[in-house]
């Protein structure tokens, strides 16, 4: 995971999670079954046009609104592989890295980037796009802690003695 | 140096001097798991490896989202939830009693000080008793079930501070509506709000419960009002020493402070499609509307049935207009039917259902369609939210939501 590219999808601002997964949807038996409501409220047709490996890049606030982990869990499934935004909503953060997303924050490069770009992301250093290169923040540890074990599942087996 | 409330709870919790920033390990007082979630929790915690529950005295789930079922598959939620209530021996279940925010400090689960976390974003409603309650997802609600123990990142705090009386007609919906349109969506993300001045402190616990209730909608991680003699009488204890210090000390580090005169407050509302959209009620008035709904965690209490009854009193909504009412809990339900209100909304033509989060999640009484226009009470107005991505919602105080069902449009409340 130290270093992958992608073709990105652009969103803009305060992204909630009514949008990411509707609460009509919430009550399906599974997230493979939510997946293609995914976005619905804004753009119906998108999560049929996400392949696997693509990234979104997304203005402020991503993931505002509800605690509502299939959001993050939706977002997996369609095959993101990173979501980088100006900034996320503070229970969005945890869900995402509790299920294995990442999630980068950089101020700039969503005011440059078009739809269809790649971009190759450093991870805990730079993104680059078009041979610019935007530097990224380093996640805390206990973060990386989580992201390592696999997920909070996962560290939670772990300290059950299960895996 | 001083501190500020949330960081004398997380003292009182861990017993570590922790500044904004740190990372510390808390011990959860109680926590709340409402029936949309309660599967997925179900399952995550038994995935985990998990025999038991840490307290099962702590854990209280609360069917309200889907109650009562509209949808066949809603049963399953139902049914899971009983059955893990059943095998983990947990007593604190409620099935039909109301909503999760209203229930967790009406039915005495949350004190002041008190450290709790929620599957649900509103969960930031108890700080209205002086409790750091914050919403989180079900992967972690089934860690703290097994472990009884949370990370969390101590915030930095924005103070609020309100003086004065406030205007007829004006009520704490619109504080923290004008309060969420200044500071924008995420311009509390990650940080707690501290509410304080004479206006507050003046302020029944509903109407503080109201504010806490929206501060996620500004993206604070909790929302938080010094416990008081109102406070101590709502939840039925005496404030020992460490709950009447929690107030924010004088010398203690604000990043941010903003100061309100409650004299300025009008009647506001959010506009079509986010929250942080909010215009004066004069500035839109004339706008014709469909449905008008009262009720859901943030607006659905005694005094806010009361205050649209005071607008509707002797009056009738327009003809086209259909006026639902939804208690939040079967407490104010039964009170708001003793003391006459749900009478006088009767009288004046709004349908009164039962106590759940009913319309405001969008999942059952009364959905609304593509070009249709809602005034509602609750805390969110996004696209989708409460039937098509073409319904336009307004977000507004019980009083101003009243004046509009009368009118068949958008008015401010005379």
């Amino acid at each position: 995971m130290d270093k992958f590219s992608g073709k990105i999808w652009v969103l803009g601002d305060d992204i909630d999670t009514d949008i990411i997964i509707p609460t009509e949807y919430l009550a399906l038996k599974t997230v493979d079954d939510m997946k293609p409501y995914a976005f619905s409220p804004l753009r119906p047709e998108l999560a049929g046009q996400i392949s696997e490996g693509d990234i979104i890049v997304a203005g402020k606030n991503f993931g505002c609104g509800s605690s509502r982990e299939q959001a993050p869990e939706i977002i997996k499934a369609l095959g993101i592989k990173c979501v980088i935004a100006k900034s996320f909503a503070r229970i969005f953060f945890r869900n995402s890295f509790n299920n294995g997303l990442l999630l980068i924050e950089n101020e700039d490069l969503h005011d440059v980037v078009s739809e269809g770009d790649n971009i190759t992301v450093h991870v805990n250093n730079y993104i680059e796009h078009q041979e610019k290169k935007y530097p990224i923040a380093e996640l805390p540890q206990n973060l990386v802690d989580i992201v390592n074990a696999g997920g909070l599942v996962k560290a939670m087996r772990k300290l059950n003695g299960l895996d | 140096m001083g501190k500020t409330i949330i960081e004398k709870i997380i003292k009182n919790n861990t017993g570590i001097d922790a500044k904004p920033g740190d990372i510390v390990t808390v011990n959860v007082d109680r926590v709340m798991i409402h029936d949309i979630f309660i599967p997925f929790v179900a399952s995550k915690f038994e995935e985990m490896g998990f025999k038991k529950l840490w307290d099962p005295d702590k854990v209280v789930l609360i069917y309200d989202h889907l109650v009562p079922a509209s949808q066949v598959d809603d049963t399953r939620h139902f049914k899971v939830g009983n059955e893990f209530a059943e095998k983990y021996g947990m007593k604190n279940v409620h099935r039909s009693d109301g909503i999760c925010h209203q229930l967790m400090t009406e039915a005495l689960y949350v004190k002041p000080g008190n450290i709790v976390f929620g599957t649900d974003s509103h969960t930031t409603t108890y700080g209205c008793v002086g409790a750091f309650s914050s919403g989180i997802g079900y992967t972690e609600m089934a860690s703290i079930l097994g472990t009884g123990t949370m990370w969390v990142k101590v915030p930095e705090t924005i103070k609020v501070s309100i003086t004065g009386k406030l205007p007829d007609n004006v009520m704490a919906k619109d504080i923290i509506l004008k309060l969420i349109g200044d500071l924008g969506a995420d311009g509390a993300t990650y940080k707690a709000l501290e509410f304080t001045g004479d206006t507050v402190e003046n302020m029944t616990v509903a109407s503080r419960m109201s504010m806490s209730n929206m501060a996620i909608e500004a993206g604070a991680k909790c929302a938080l009002f010094t416990p008081d003699e109102k406070t101590a009488e709502y939840c039925e204890i005496e404030l020992d020493d460490k709950q009447k210090d929690l107030v924010g000390d004088a010398d203690a580090v604000y990043c941010r402070e903003i100061c309100y005169k409650a004299e300025d407050f009008v009647p506001v509302m959010a506009c079509p499609s986010n929250v942080d959209h909010v215009e004066p009620v004069k500035d839109i008035e004339g706008k014709e509307i469909d449905q008008v709904f009262i009720g859901s965690c943030t607006n659905g209490r005694l005094e806010d049935l009361m205050a649209a009854a005071s607008i509707l009193k002797g009056k009738h909504v327009a003809s086209f207009v259909k006026l639902i009412v939804t208690p939040a809990s079967r407490k104010i339900y039964r009170q708001a039917d003793e003391n006459g209100t749900l009478k006088i909304l009767a009288d004046a033509g709004a349908m009164i259902t039962h106590p759940s989060c009913g319309l405001c999640c969008g999942r059952t009484g009364g959905i609304l369609t593509d070009g249709e226009v809602v005034v509602a009470t609750n805390n969110r107005n996004f696209l989708g939210r409460m039937g098509t991505s073409k319904v336009e919602i307004y977000l507004a105080s019980p009083k101003t939501a009243a004046a509009c069902a009368i009118a068949g449009k958008i008015v401010t409340p005379q």
